[in-house]
């Protein structure tokens, strides 16, 4: 579904990405893992078209991406869910939540996919009227994956869904993933520190060290694997 | 109660005053009779003046600090604004009051009057056209001017070699201001905050430039005058009842840009405009188009600026590329600052307030551009988020309302 082939990004002079090949199949959960500075968002970023590669070819579904801009790559069904959770703080849930569905304009299928998202997260209905900033940090969190969905995403990119969450919450986060992508099909792609929890959802698994993918693997053999236990497990 | 270390500080300050004015207020250089006049009783004045103020602002400031504890403790007033909308009869008088001044107002006083006024109705709508820009979008555009600008020269322009009437004259100047907008706009969006600034004020001033040195095109510093008034089906009219009509031509237009304005902030692309303003790299990855989003703001903007550029120079029957300086674009700024960014009634309030002042305090004539500066300054220390902050809609989905507790904002 989703195919990088030898992605080269640079920030100016310094290159982030040096030669990245991923494979990302239809209905699959996907996970990158590496520690900071790897380049994991920079990938992210890359397959967004918000910086775009400089060498290198992005294809999704087929057709070549890697220079579009960002828009039309979201309009393909690419949705990111940036690290930090990114909300607009100044808007309230709701307008958070249709600024997710910008480029659509099918006001009974927003609708439908609104109430799917209710569902999914209820706490979401409750304070929907409320300004984004003032939800606690895993709120903003399901808030983020919330408003990439309504885009009606056919891959869904994550950013450290993690990051700065409790325990408890972090595992209902992972749980929701699994299972937006049983029930609607859609497709993963999880950039993740906290590789131990990643890996137990995902299918398969990258690691990535210093701008290049240094291991691909099943997830459960990564979760085996030595190397990946003592860098990235803890154990 | 006031407390010795009080008292200290007020001496200090007083004092320090005393010396920071010292060379302008007491000493005078007399040079016909070439001696130094003294003028001690300016520094006791001064010394004393300093000396109360620095109480009343000590009290001010503590207003303020145990305003901002309330509004932590929660015990925060809704807006002033919010409460009158609340009470539909007493908004509904207010405005019914509003409506009936404002028609009566050219029948009721002089034409310079009217005059004034229609000059702060044309900067209500600089104001909130700029509000767009930067309320909304959070674009800070200091060359604002220049559509200003553009609409006053093409209905000048147009006006003198074609003929053409101020009616078509409007939209046309409108459309033209869009399309600076736009051209002006493409190259610099890509800059951000203060760089945004420095290009747009650049932009601004080439445009002044270029009507004061290109002499063949726009007449240069002697600009175009003899610039026809709105016409009203070929009448013609008295000079009162013209600046009547043109009083009332700008109420129409202002009330058109409220109801525009209004319409933008609620609307799909004005949530853009404020998502873009908090968090870029969020948008994009909504799939919010980051340039064409901007580019739509700059141009309504600046179609807003055009079409008063038209009214301006319709209304003054001649213009020169000094009516369009900096000053033009830092005033407009201070209105939509002053005023309350994002808020419609504040930008309006802050243009009235902004333009009549001078005008009324002409009586202190040699002070009023201190007193109006001093305004400014206390403005910010005590109300920086504006005369009336904006509040704005909320926005709420129809559909699946029983799953919601009722009445909206539940917490």
């Amino acid at each position: 579904m989703l195919k990088l082939i030898d992605v080269n990004t640079y920030y100016g002079k310094i290159q982030a990405l040096k030669g990245i090949d991923i494979e990302v199949g239809e209905g699959e959960i996907i996970c990158l893992i590496g520690a900071n500075g790897a380049g994991k968002t920079t990938t992210l970023m890359s397959i967004s078209g918000i910086v775009p590669p400089r060498r290198g070819e992005i294809f999704f579904t087929g057709r070549p991406i890697h220079e579009m801009e960002p828009d039309a790559i979201v309009a393909m069904g690419i949705s990111q869910v940036p690290e930090g959770r990114r909300i607009f703080p100044f808007l309230t849930v709701a307008e958070n939540l249709d600024m997710g569905a910008f480029l659509r304009n099918d006001k009974s299928e927003i609708k439908t996919d609104l109430e799917y998202i209710f569902d999914l997260f209820p706490v979401l209905a409750e304070r929907r009227h409320q300004a984004g900033g003032t939800l606690s940090g895993g709120e903003q969190q399901m808030l983020a994956i919330s408003r990439a969905l309504m885009a009606r995403p056919r891959l869904l990119l994550l950013d450290e869904p993690s990051l700065g969450l409790a325990p408890m919450m972090v595992r209902r986060i992972f749980d929701t993933i699994e299972k937006i992508n049983t029930e609607n099909k859609t497709t993963i792609f999880l950039v993740e520190q906290n590789a131990n929890l990643a890996l137990k959802i995902a299918n398969r698994g990258y690691v990535m060290e210093n701008g290049r993918i240094t291991i691909t693997d099943s997830a459960a053999s990564l979760l085996a694997n030595e190397d990946v236990k003592k860098a990235y497990l803890g154990i | 109660m006031i407390t010795f270390a009080e008292i200290k500080r007020s001496v200090l300050v007083s004092l320090w005053f005393m010396f920071l004015t010292f060379p302008i207020m007491v000493v005078r250089v007399n040079p016909i009779e070439e001696v130094i006049e003294w003028r001690w009783r300016n520094l006791i004045i001064i010394g004393v003046g300093s000396f109360a103020i620095s109480f009343v602002w000590r009290y001010m400031m503590e207003r303020k600090e145990a305003g901002l504890k309330r509004k932590e403790a929660g015990g925060e007033k809704p807006p002033l604004v919010k409460r009158i909308m609340d009470r539909p009869r007493l908004s509904r008088s207010i405005v019914g009051l509003v409506v009936a001044f404002v028609c009566v107002f050219p029948f009721l006083f002089s034409t310079y009057q009217v005059t004034i006024m229609s000059t702060a109705l044309i900067y209500v709508m600089l104001g909130l056209g700029l509000n767009i820009v930067i309320g909304l979008a959070g674009l800070l555009d200091l060359g604002y001017v220049a559509f200003y600008a553009v609409g006053a020269y093409s209905y000048a322009l147009l006006n003198f070699h074609f003929g053409v009437g101020f009616w078509i004259a409007l939209p046309l100047g409108g459309l033209l201001g869009a399309l600076f907008g736009i051209l002006l706009g493409f190259p610099v969006l890509r800059l951000r905050g203060d760089y945004l600034a420095i290009v747009t004020l650049g932009f601004g001033e080439i445009i002044r430039l270029i009507l004061e040195n290109w002499n063949d095109f726009s007449f240069g510093p002697s600009g175009i005058a003899g610039i026809s008034r709105p016409g009203f089906f070929g009448i013609d009219m008295s000079l009162n009842t013209a600046t009547t009509y043109v009083y009332f031509v700008l109420i129409g237009l202002v009330i058109l840009t409220v109801f525009f304005v209004n319409r933008l902030q609620n609307s799909r692309i004005g949530r853009a405009w404020i998502a873009l303003r908090e968090d870029e790299i969020a948008c994009q990855a909504m799939g919010i188009d980051k340039t064409r989003t901007k580019l739509t703001a700059f141009a309504l903007g600046a179609t807003w600026a055009g079409m008063a550029g038209v009214v301006f120079a319709a209304k003054t029957t001649f213009i020169n590329p000094a009516s369009f300086t900096f000053l033009e674009s830092a005033i407009i700024l201070s209105i939509v600052v002053l005023g309350g960014m994002g808020s419609i009634p504040g930008v309006i309030l802050g243009a009235l307030v902004l333009i009549l002042l001078p005008e009324y305090l002409r009586a202190f004539s040699d002070y009023r551009m201190i007193l109006f500066g001093g305004i400014l300054v206390l403005m910010m220390v005590f109300r920086p988020q504006g005369l009336i902050s904006g509040v704005r809609r909320v926005y709420q989905f129809k559909g699946n309302g029983e799953k919601a507790p009722n009445g909206g904002s539940g917490s």
